[in-house]
């Protein structure tokens, strides 16, 4: 369970989020939405603590992120950015190699090569696993990323805008490879997403955030709807059932 | 994508390359141990007590200090261009190795008799606090393109400079420091080089934490992920290449761009994993500065041209090379 209390962040006096409490229950895949500048991913980042809050606390799994040790929390807890400016020329295998880290402290065990190939085929990335990142394209290096951290083979995933840089159709797969780690590895996983539809059609509940504040929270069923999706976003939205799926259109 | 970079062709010829530049090093090594003013061959090298002598007062002495400074300022390059996140770092083009020689230059103003380990430290402590400087005004500018950061750093280093040549002029100091600036292996004899094997002691600490490194080549946030404590591995890389940097201005000098070219060419051929480059790293460092101390050694025998005066040349052609590459890639 991911528990934040009270969590704010601001900057020079600028509240940018918060303070914001809630749960985030164990299993499935809850999607964090809402519009440009709601605090979405810094809500993120500081459960991830990659920053630090400027009041409040957060657990993952009953471990205090600002307090526990950074290695411990790397073998329960894994977090990707939107944004990975690398300039180190690592090829995909190496990099996801380094997804080991926090267990292996560097020298892989047989358990962990065992772990970097499954991470690398669970993303179709086997043909491209001796190449050098700098010689892929940008979902691909996208996809890449996501396996270093499948490697890492935490209970707790946190993903920042994974659909990011992904066409259609690797969107549609980047997101099925997330439900069946959910699934079939009984992974929590947690992603922020901007794509309302993408977030109804694979996620189990939705958190929406605006302004800094988490405006209302749920099931997929009880978020898709008109006035809450209005609300979030400020803007008109209707929620369509298409072939059964309920499907925001706002392009109105 | 071209053919020639495909993975089969490039691990093919990587396969081939990397031992024949391992026999060239060799080479080179045995090379520097031969040539020169005295006459050595491998036979009277047993036969002629006079030229044992010349070997082992001489000529081992400047090819071992050749090969310790040649390790010890390519992997300052490594270590800086995986903390700064940036292919073009290296001690000359952040000021390290210019605060170096602002410490040189203090200890020669306040303490000129001082033991060559208090010149050590001192330099080794200018270094590290200089670094400091450079990595601050980083963290302060907002526009980190590859370029900027590299030029803050040679800006920096001009300071500092500057400063050292006016400081040099006051006290009387210029000749030192010109002949500090263009450091030479022409003087290193036996019971001058020996701190230069503190080296292997940082070399083996950089093999040891390589894998840490390369993490923090990842970026911050990507390292924090795995459980590194990014800081530390800052921290720990800014004293290693302070104290090599330092040790080396003390007994060597300036010696440029060794750090900026050789990380570049074993990254353009095996990538930036540390633990699988360092040793290469180590290699091919060693044989630029072995090639360029033997030319400036030949083409005007019984003269000498400094080792790093043909260095600065082959360093700035190759940096301006890289700086090209990088926009070609950029734009394709």
């Amino acid at each position: 369970m991911i528990e934040f209390a009270d969590v704010s962040k601001s900057y020079q006096g600028t509240v940018v989020l918060g303070p914001v409490s809630g749960v985030i229950e164990d299993g499935g895949i809850t999607a964090v939405v809402g519009p440009n500048g709601a605090g979405k991913s810094t809500l993120l980042t500081i459960i991830g603590r990659l920053l630090d809050p400027t009041s409040g606390t957060v657990t993952v799994g009953g471990m205090d992120v600002r307090t526990s040790k950074s290695r411990d929390l790397a073998k329960h807890l894994s977090i990707l950015r939107q944004e990975n400016h690398m300039t180190a020329r690592l090829t995909v295998r190496e990099l996801v190699g380094f997804g080991r880290f926090p267990h292996s402290q560097g020298r892989l065990t047989p358990q962990c090569r065992e772990k970097v190939e499954g991470a690398i085929s669970f993303l179709n990335l086997a043909d491209l696993a001796d190449r050098f990142l700098d010689q892929l394209s940008g979902g691909q290096r996208q996809r890449a990323f996501v396996a270093m951290v499948l490697a890492q083979d935490t209970r707790y995933v946190l993903l920042d805008e994974p659909l990011n840089n992904l066409d259609v159709k690797h969107s549609v797969l980047m997101m099925r490879q997330l439900r069946r780690a959910a699934d079939e590895l009984g992974k929590t996983v947690v992603l922020v997403i901007h794509d309302i539809n993408f977030a109804a059609a694979y996620s189990d509940r939705i958190i929406a955030l605006r302004d800094g504040q988490v405006v209302t929270s749920g099931t997929v069923a009880e978020m898709m709807d008109d006035a809450v999706l209005t609300d979030v976003f400020d803007t008109p939205v209707e929620v369509h059932h298409i072939n059964g799926r309920p499907t925001a259109v706002y392009a109105a | 994508m071209h053919p020639a970079s495909s993975p089969k062709a490039f691990s093919m010829s990587r396969r081939i390359l990397l031992p024949l530049v391992a026999v060239a090093v060799a080479a080179l090594i045995v090379a520097s141990l031969l040539v020169g003013g005295y006459d050595i061959t491998v036979s009277n090298l047993f036969t002629d007590p006079a030229a044992r002598n010349m070997f082992v007062i001489s000529r081992v002495p400047r090819t071992l200090a050749l090969i310790f400074a040649a390790v010890a300022m390519s992997f300052s390059g490594v270590i800086m261009q995986m903390i700064t996140q940036n292919k073009f770092v290296e001690p000359t083009t952040a000021g390290t190795s210019q605060w170096a020689g602002l410490g040189v230059l203090t200890c020669l103003i306040l303490a000129p008799a001082a033991p060559p380990l208090v010149k050590m430290v001192v330099a080794s402590g200018f270094a590290f606090a200089g670094t400091m400087v450079f990595l601050g005004v980083l963290r302060r500018i907002t526009v980190r393109s590859s370029i900027i950061v590299p030029l803050v750093g040679i800006m920096l280093g001009a300071v500092v400079g500057a400063v050292t040549t006016f400081l040099a002029g006051t006290f009387d100091l210029l000749q030192s420091m010109s002949a500090w600036r263009s450091g030479g292996f022409s003087g290193i004899v036996r019971g001058f080089y020996e701190p230069l094997w503190a080296v292997l002691v940082i070399a083996v600490l950089a093999v040891v934490m390589a894998d840490r490194f390369t993490a923090a080549g990842l970026g911050k946030d990507l390292a924090t992920n795995i459980g590194i404590r990014y800081e530390r591995v800052v921290f720990a890389g800014v004293t290693m290449v302070a104290l090599a940097t330092g040790i080396t201005s003390v007994v060597v000098g300036f010696i440029p761009f060794l750090g900026l070219v050789v990380p570049n060419l074993v990254s353009m051929l095996l990538g930036d994993d540390l633990r699988k480059n360092l040793p290469w790293v180590a290699v091919i460092g060693t044989g630029l500065l072995l090639a360029c101390d033997l030319v400036g050694r030949t083409v005007v025998a019984p003269m000498e041209i400094p080792a790093s005066v043909i260095l600065g040349a082959v360093g700035a052609v190759v940096f301006i090379a890289l700086v090209l590459r990088q926009r070609r890639h950029v734009s394709a």
